[in-house]
């Protein structure tokens, strides 16, 4: 209130004293040559989340432990991280969903171990350079109903936490950065092949550098969208049959091959 | 421990961007034409800023749903919520160009809702006489800044990311650039430049029960001011009437004004919907200044929910609606707080939301009082007064960014050559940052940041008097001196205390500043609110009171502020919005309900 007096990152146990307990919260402490979990012992009150209790670390046990945050409210996408094997953000995890266990906070696997819980997630940026940007005939305003805007405003939600591409098998697994954009530049594509002004084309990019072909639809990207768009449904799908259309159709693989010569 | 003296990576540029916020990336795409070289400098990721924080919309007044509105009301507004201590011009420029700003969005790719007829569909606010505010969903500030991202990328401008600015150089009395660091390695860094442009946003960060990120911790301000820039109007701080209250993690962050927009209502303990007693007028949709206050007074009186707020209460638009319309609010709740929004009403209570003071900005170019130096959006001052419109910080960000960047880019190009940089100035600016690294059993940085957010809060809260505002300045003062001797631990690499070091050491100054403002503005106005000087006074109406170094002491003398030309003057002649006056037959929308 007026006199907010109360809690604040470092206090928060504090506040739920009659409910607090301790926790063990095991963090990857680190850099790109090697590291190791380490294991804190941190007061627990209500509601609290996995990005307080990293918090509460900075301020009262080690204030080098390297995290990223900014919004605490799930709207920014900078807290990504694996915690006990399940890829999340840590503003939007719960600790009470852990209790009698130790909670393991690890930083994503997909990505190049900066420090701690801290990755380099620069590729993405990179990627995103590479993808011709939303080409309308004229300026707006534009006459758009909302049916035709709903899809792209599916894809609009994306706050480009990145977890899609730390799941993707192609760019986990198979190191496939040199050859697939990853879920989160489908929808990206999706959105402005969709966007109803929209003239670009896109569709060879998906085709070859792009690498839409390597992505298998095994939906985990899908599965751990904390914004939960339908990444694989109702993008990549959707962009595979453009592509299948323009470059596996019979017919027009025998006008490509003539013209071509 | 790394205390010696190292390399620094030296770039040159025309134009440098601090921030990469709205009002950052709109300045930059701004400058970047006709062979004008750019740089953005961003404290975190590309696109992660706190503008993806704003949730309600961008307010500009095209009328797609109440055709009466148009710039006249929407100046009009946003004078009569800032008091009238704002920039008559900044405002005017302002209404007349957000709409413009709001259509560029859309042609650079944005998708906002639609009406019917296939239009940008506008929300009714706070304190706006009209149905105005573009949006989509709960999470306008998103579509902004991913928008402006994704053009900027494409427009040839050096981005550095996750680095932060500690000292704008100067050659003279002009700027000449700008020294920070790699927050992943901890190296330096120096940008010549020929222009600056401040876009780092306010310092929502002094207080603890905000609705800020952690970046909010007014860098900008701070090193504009040590340049010898200006700050004006300090002590205006807004208290947004909704922030989550409970589970204590969650605390401060914003219910977007957007649930009253749609139809949210507030009622206390007792079941009354209080705002009939304050402003029956607008209601819910009152100004943020009274809202939080009608709150606050209800709290004080006893008649607070459980965890000393109000309810607001949505349920009555049905789960369908509130989740098609607000569908961050329903996932935020449902996650964070266990409620179902669509089920239950929740409790409120004010949070610290933005920082109407700042950087005195001109308002046609936004040049600061330091040549070669210019501000934009939160880190400037002059558009809202004493208490901000909902929805028209992010046009503020549109308008002023862009003008921003074009001005400074102007201003490089009429420089033939680079301003010259002090290397002495830039050695001992390396010193005073490493300085932490070297003092033993030192005041730990994370402590000096918890006391500050608690002399913030307990002395200059909704409700100041001099009395209590004099001992949070002592308390204040006592604390710069202690964070001379902060010391922190580790390597130079990602190391979040040190970080912390340098922001608390800015968080002070500003917050010397907020309380010497709020000192001597002995009156009531918008969100200063003085138990011991209750009453608007017709004096302090003509004035702003303004911040500057002197040495290393911080003075405050005063402007007048400008008085409106006949023409705008005008408006202000009847009670009645000038949509209203002069088409009485459309009805107003204010109150917002259907």
């Amino acid at each position: 209130m007026a006199q907010p007096q109360t809690m604040d990152q470092a206090a928060a146990p504090e506040a739920g004293a009659q409910q607090a307990t301790d926790m063990t919260l095991s963090v990857f402490r680190g850099d790109a040559t090697a590291g190791e979990e380490r294991e804190y012992r941190v007061p627990v009150g209500p509601g609290m989340v996995v990005l307080d209790a990293v918090h509460w670390l900075q301020a009262n046990v080690d204030s080098t432990i390297a995290c990223r945050w900014n919004c605490k409210a799930a709207r920014c996408g900078s807290c990504s991280a694996d915690i006990n094997g399940h890829p999340g953000l840590m503003c939007k995890t719960r600790l009470d969903d852990f209790v009698g266990q130790v909670v393991h906070v690890r930083p994503m696997r997909t990505f190049p171990i900066i420090k701690d819980l801290v990755t380099d997630v620069s590729w993405n940026y990179k990627v995103a350079k590479q993808i011709q940007p939303f080409t309308p005939a004229q300026p707006a305003p534009f006459v758009m109903y909302q049916r035709d805007v709903d899809r792209g405003q599916e894809f609009r939600r994306c706050i480009e936490c990145f977890l899609c591409q730390n799941v993707c098998h192609v760019l986990r697994e198979h190191s496939g950065m040199d050859r697939y954009f990853g879920p989160r530049f489908m929808i990206k594509i999706a959105e402005l092949e969709m966007h109803p002004m929209d003239t670009a084309d896109r569709v060879d990019l998906l085709a070859g550098g792009g690498g839409l072909g390597f992505c298998n639809i095994t939906k985990c990207c899908q599965e751990v969208c904390p914004e939960h768009i339908h990444i694989t449904d109702n993008a990549i799908i959707p962009l595979k049959e453009r592509t299948a259309d323009r470059y596996w159709d019979p017919i027009r693989r025998l006008f490509r091959r003539r013209r071509t010569g | 421990m790394e205390t010696g003296m190292d390399s620094i990576e030296r770039f040159e540029y025309d134009v440098l961007v601090l921030g990469a916020g709205g009002a950052g990336l709109r300045a930059a795409i701004g400058a970047a034409q006709d062979g004008v070289r750019v740089a953005v400098i961003c404290k975190s990721l590309l696109g992660k800023a706190h503008t993806v924080m704003a949730e309600g919309g961008v307010a500009a007044a095209m009328g797609n749903v109440d055709p009466a509105d148009g710039w006249q009301t929407h100046f009009y507004d946003t004078m009569r919520s800032g008091h009238f201590i704002n920039n008559y011009r900044t405002a005017e420029i302002f209404a007349k160009e957000a709409p413009d700003r709001v259509f560029e969005l859309e042609s650079w790719g944005a998708l906002f809702d639609r009406t019917p007829e296939g239009k940008i569909m506008q929300r009714p606010f706070g304190a706006h006489t009209f149905r105005r505010l573009c949006h989509v969903g709960d999470r306008t500030g998103l579509e902004l800044i991913r928008t402006l991202q994704y053009k900027g990328i494409h427009c040839g401008i050096d981005i550095f990311q996750e680095v932060t600015t500690t000292r704008l150089l100067k050659d003279g009395e002009r700027v000449a650039g700008a020294i920070g660091y790699e927050r992943e390695s901890g190296r330096f860094l120096l940008w010549r430049a020929k222009a600056v442009v401040l876009a780092t946003g306010g310092w929502g960060k002094v207080y603890k029960v905000t609705s800020n990120s952690w970046e909010s911790t007014g860098d900008g301000a701070a090193i504009a001011y040590r340049a010898d820039a200006e700050l004006q109007d300090m002590e205006m701080v807004q208290f947004h009437p909704t922030g989550m209250v409970w589970p204590p993690g969650v605390r401060g962050i914003l219910v977007t004004e957007g649930v009253r927009g749609e139809g949210g209502i507030l009622v206390n303990a007792e079941g009354r919907r209080f705002m009939q007693d304050y402003d029956p007028k607008r209601m819910e949709l009152s100004s943020r200044d009274v809202v939080a206050r009608s709150i606050h007074k209800e709290v004080q009186a006893g008649r607070g929910t459980p965890h000393g707020g109000a309810w607001l209460d949505i349920t009555h638009r049905g789960a369908e609606f509130i989740r098609r319309k607000l569908p961050n609010m329903y996932d935020q709740f449902l996650h964070l707080a266990d409620i179902d929004i669509t089920k239950t009403k929740f409790e409120v209570a004010p949070t610290i939301h933005y920082t109407m003071g700042g950087v005195r900005a001109d308002p046609e170019t936004c040049a600061t009082n330091v040549p070669g130096l210019f501000a934009a959006g939160e880190v400037a001052c002059g558009l809202h007064g004493a208490n901000r419109l909902g929805g028209n910080s992010l046009s503020d960000l549109l308008v002023f960014g862009r003008r921003a960047g074009e001005a400074a880019r102007e201003y490089a190009m009429g420089l033939t050559v680079l301003p010259g940089v002090d290397d002495g100035e830039v050695r001992l600016e390396q010193e005073r940052v490493l300085r932490p690294f070297a003092v033993e059993a030192g005041e730990n940085p994370y402590q000096l940041h918890a006391e500050l957010q608690q002399v913030m809060g307990e002395h200059a809260g909704i409700a100041r008097d001099g009395a209590s505002l004099q001992a949070g300045l002592d308390k204040i003062m006592a604390l710069q001196e202690r964070a001379g001797r902060i010391g922190v631990s580790g390597s130079r690499m990602y190391n979040p205390g040190w970080h912390t070091a340098l922001d608390v050491g800015n968080m002070l100054l500003l917050c010397e500043a907020i309380f010497r403002g709020a000192l001597a503005r002995e009156e009531s106005r918008g969100a200063q609110w003085r138990t011991d000087h209750p009453d608007e006074l017709e004096d302090f109406g003509r004035i702003n009171f303004v911040e500057y170094r002197d040495g290393d002491t911080m003075r405050l003398k005063t402007y007048p502020v400008s008085p409106m030309p006949p023409e705008l003057a005008a408006l202000f002649a009847s009670d009645v919005a000038p949509g209203l006056a002069t088409a009485p037959a459309v009805g107003p929308a204010a109150g917002g309900r259907e």
